[in-house]
């Protein structure tokens, strides 16, 4: 197999372990600018009140953890079963990981908004349970990954799963949707719904460009260390 | 029970016949043993039991009540039949002669399905039943659309239930992992079929619950044709 001759020139030029990662650092910078942004700069709601600004951290982070992180995760696993090429498996590895951070990160703020909002921590809504019931595939994935010692057969099996994971999708969103929702409609690419004003539409803007600075350097970061873990396992091997 | 041919005149391999006789050499061991038919069947009823005694009939309506029952009932007994499918071949390594003969993997994997489809159906004629009885259920007028359901369900967690047994038996885990990976999977096959049981129990007509039917069946026919698709992957080449 490819992947297997092709494992043992590449290790020879496996990345260093580092102690400082400048991508990172920076996007941390970003993230807390950003948000200082948001608190301090930034109108509050007349109508949702200071709760509001929840808001620039939990739509960042779910469009990042819902589209991004699991639409890599997919594409990976999908590309994974038709080239076999073993850095599309840790990409769908470092995805899922950094992809359950960001959700995670949605399942966290979105109640706390709720409570104050809504009255309630927990509602069971289309969005929130399909948020749920994808936090909870990853996790399921995550650990089919843990129970594989192999890394060829974690790559194959945990693809298979990634595939049909792409495939469940939209099924658990249409299942959830016919119970009907009261999560706000979304208001940031919705052109003929109200729109936010300006100062707030640029805070937005910013904190999500800093969120998904800091997704990219998770995600290098979290490749890195799976490439360095390979390369550990095929020279133990060897 | 005719007596197996054991003719050593070679003829082409045909999926369908090929895939009776894994399902049938499954379904014979199981009849033979009734091991986890036994151990799902116990199950559903106590579970049905313990459900009753947590039931306060007084603030809820049975009638709201029953097809959740029913359904989770369904799902977990669902998964004690499949952990066996594929635990019973690598138990003296009896799949590497299933696949070293010339029977293709999708064979294989549709003799499985059919195979845990019986078993399934089969404890769901004793759950079912367990359920209306213990529940008080007017099951009478609309037991044909509930069979449809039940059929309808039971082959989408058939599928995508024996194509994760065959992932779970390859892994450390195996049988703790099951669960984890196939439960958000059941997800459109358990809220559809319970709303829809419920639609068909409360005595509305069944366009209502229509769109439910329609859930059930658009996802067993991506998911026994994906599954199909991606069997292959699970084999070690």
């Amino acid at each position: 197999m490819s992947s297997v001759s092709s494992a043992a020139p590449r290790s020879a030029t496996v990345p260093e372990p580092k102690g400082f990662d400048a991508f990172l650092a920076i996007a941390m910078v970003a993230v807390i600018a950003a948000c200082a942004r948001a608190l301090f700069f930034t109108p509050i709601d007349a109508m949702l009140g200071a709760a509001q600004k929840i808001f620039y951290v939990h739509v960042p982070a779910a469009i990042i953890g819902l589209y991004f992180a699991c639409g890599l995760l997919f594409i990976s696993s999908i590309m994974y079963l038709w080239i076999k090429d073993e850095r599309l498996d840790r990409l769908a590895e470092s995805s899922a990981e950094v992809g359950l951070v960001f959700m995670g990160i949605v399942l966290v703020t979105g109640p706390v908004w709720a409570r104050s909002s809504w009255g309630t921590w927990w509602v069971w809504e289309a969005r929130i349970t399909s948020t749920l019931f994808l936090w909870l595939l990853v996790v399921g994935y995550l650990v089919l990954r843990s129970g594989v010692e192999s890394i060829e057969v974690r790559a194959r099996l945990s693809a298979v799963m990634g595939t049909l994971a792409a495939l469940l999708v939209p099924f658990i969103h249409l299942t959830v949707k016919l119970f009907r929702g009261m999560h706000p409609e979304p208001v940031v690419l919705a052109p003929e719904k109200p729109k936010m004003p300006p100062e707030m539409l640029m805070s937005f803007g910013l904190s999500m460009a800093a969120f998904l600075l800091l997704f990219f350097a998770l995600l290098r970061l979290r490749f890195r260390w799976a490439t360095l873990r390979d390369a550990r396992t095929a020279m133990e091997a060897a | 029970m005719s007596a197996p041919r054991l003719s050593t005149t070679h003829r082409p391999p045909s999926y369908l016949a090929d895939a009776w006789r894994i399902a049938r050499k499954d379904l014979l061991i199981e009849f033979r043993t009734r091991s986890a038919f036994l151990a799902a069947t116990v199950f559903a009823v106590l579970a049905v039991v313990i459900f009753r005694f947590t039931w306060d009939p007084t603030a809820i309506p049975a009638m709201d009540l029953a097809p959740g029952v029913l359904w989770v009932i369904f799902t977990f007994s669902g998964l004690l039949g499949l952990n066996r499918s594929f635990g019973l071949e690598l138990a003296e390594r009896a799949y590497d002669g299933l696949l070293a003969s010339q029977v293709s993997r999708e064979a294989i994997f549709t003799g499985k399905v059919i195979a845990n489809l019986v078993f399934v159906l089969c404890v769901q004629t004793l759950a079912l039943p367990a359920v209306a009885l213990f529940f008080d259920l007017p099951v009478g007028p609309s037991w044909g659309i509930i069979v449809a359901i039940v059929l309808l369900a039971s082959l989408g967690l058939s599928a995508v239930g024996t194509l994760f047994a065959a992932i779970a038996s390859n892994t450390r885990l195996a049988e703790l992992l099951l669960p984890m990976m196939t439960l958000p999977f059941f997800v459109p096959l358990v809220i559809p079929a319970a709303q829809a049981t419920a639609v068909v129990l409360r005595g509305q007509p069944i366009a209502e619950g229509m769109a439910w039917l329609k859930v059930l069946l658009a996802f067993d026919l991506v998911f026994v044709f994906a599954c199909i698709m991606v069997f292959p992957f699970t084999i070690e080449e």
